[in-house]
């Protein structure tokens, strides 16, 4: 049977980057179609029609939604190459914490730093930094998140770094001041060709919410 | 390979679940009921960065966060599986359990916690996600099949928590003419042994709230 793959996506999302960071450590070829998010095709209705976001992974016609839980499926499908999750089952429910830990924190945090205001600005700042912080340590000595090479969390946590110039100009902080073991992890992972080429510009994500601030009207 | 541990709270909706697992592969454990209104140390030394309930701990090493856990508990003991083989039907599963939590629970909770037109909104996103869970059941005898599985138990407390949100709240959710799917599963579930006697019940959850109410 043909192994046919496509990835609805949309070019700034860090959970579409996932998907296409681990599609490329493990050298599989794929579709990609950026989807217009205030336009949404039939093709993502179908595929989608609980959430109806993106990023879906559709392979051989079938669609898994969620990007970790797509994820876990690239890695058990194509387990040749590439594992993003390790054997042990303790070190395995370690990396799916801290995924989680990603989801439920990053980038709920990181929209407060845009989108809000006075108080509740100034929280997220501190919760953002803070949570950077308990990634770092996680890290402790390690490479990487997935110890010689990357894995889960690394894939899960990377591509938040595209939205980095916005969280520090609105944030108004410097990640690399605060977190220098943050951002040598950082660096070690973008020169990774898969990491580096997932990631869109960071100008051009600050631009993309420069437009969104003025369509939403947030000053 | 180390003794079992499980800290839990009673009446939790997410504890249960860990409970329901080890019992389900015959795995032999200690509960340590926690007070969350008072943390142990305990508790604080197993789950530092979320400081919450449940949490496994498996020969010293502790694992947090429900759905992490019940994932630790299927690829650690392999008897009566919880999760399909095939990488499609567990992407399935994964996909439905986050559902679970992340839409029905959220909006439920959402709805207990606010008037007006917010309560309103998030009725309208609870009513429509238990909605999209009584069509998955439906045709079938559990959502893990001829036996419970993953999702049954992340369903599990679900119906008797929405009848408490009723009772605590007056917000009707569970309507069981609207959810005649998921109603039945409900009354298949907790007759199932294991789930038997230990499944919250919604007059547990009323009586809690109130004892509660009263010390406060």
């Amino acid at each position: 049977m043909a192994n046919e793959v496509v990835l609805l996506d949309f070019w700034p999302s860090p959970f579409g980057m996932r998907l296409r960071i681990a599609l490329a450590e493990k050298g599989i070829e794929y579709e990609y179609k950026d989807e217009d998010l205030r336009n949404k095709s039939p093709l993502l209705l179908q595929m989608n029609p609980v959430h109806k976001k993106i990023p879906v992974l559709i392979h051989n016609g079938k669609p898994v939604c969620e990007s970790l839980v797509a994820l876990q499926y690239i890695d058990e499908v194509w387990n040749d190459k590439a594992p993003l999750l390790p054997s042990d089952s303790y070190l395995r429910a370690q990396a799916r914490f801290w995924a989680d830990f990603v989801d439920k924190k990053i980038y709920d945090i990181g929209r407060k730093l845009w989108t809000t205001k006075g108080e509740e600005h100034d929280a997220a700042s501190k919760e953002f930094l803070d949570c950077i912080g308990v990634l770092e340590g996680e890290l402790e000595d390690k490479p990487f998140f997935g110890g010689e090479t990357l894995g889960f969390v690394d894939v899960a946590l990377i591509p938040f770094y595209s939205w980095f110039l916005v969280y520090e100009k609105f944030g108004n902080f410097s990640v690399e001041a605060e977190h220098p073991k943050f951002i040598a992890w950082v660096k070690r992972c973008m020169e990774k060709e898969s990491v580096s080429k997932s990631l869109p510009e960071q100008e051009k994500v600050y631009d993309f919410v420069a437009l969104m601030r003025k369509k939403f009207g947030i000053e | 390979m180390g003794d079992v541990k499980v800290i839990g709270a009673s009446l939790s909706l997410f504890c249960c679940r860990i409970e329901w697992a080890l019992k389900h592969k015959g795995i032999a454990y200690e509960y340590i009921e926690e007070d969350l209104r008072n943390k142990s140390h305990l508790l604080l030394r197993y789950n530092p960065v979320h400081k919450k309930v449940p949490v496994l701990v498996h020969g010293e090493k502790p694992v947090a966060e429900s759905l992490v856990i019940l994932e630790y508990i299927d690829e650690t003991w392999r008897e009566n599986p919880l999760l399909p083989e095939d990488p499609f039907e567990k992407a399935m599963v994964r996909f439905w359990a986050k559902y679970v939590d992340e839409t029905c629970v959220i909006s439920a909770w959402t709805a207990s916690r606010t008037k007006g037109r917010e309560q309103e909104k998030s009725l309208e996103a609870a009513r429509e996600s238990l909605e999209v869970l009584n069509k998955l059941i439906k045709g079938k005898k559990f959502f893990g099949g001829e036996i419970i599985g993953f999702l049954d138990l992340v369903v599990g407390t679900l119906p008797n928590w929405l009848k408490f949100l009723e009772e605590s709240e007056g917000i009707k959710l569970f309507d069981t003419k609207e959810l005649p799917f998921l109603h039945e599963w409900a009354q298949r579930f907790t007759e199932i042994p294991i789930i038997k006697g230990s499944i919250p019940t919604a007059e547990d959850l009323i009586n809690y709230n109130r004892d509660h109410k009263k010390a406060e």
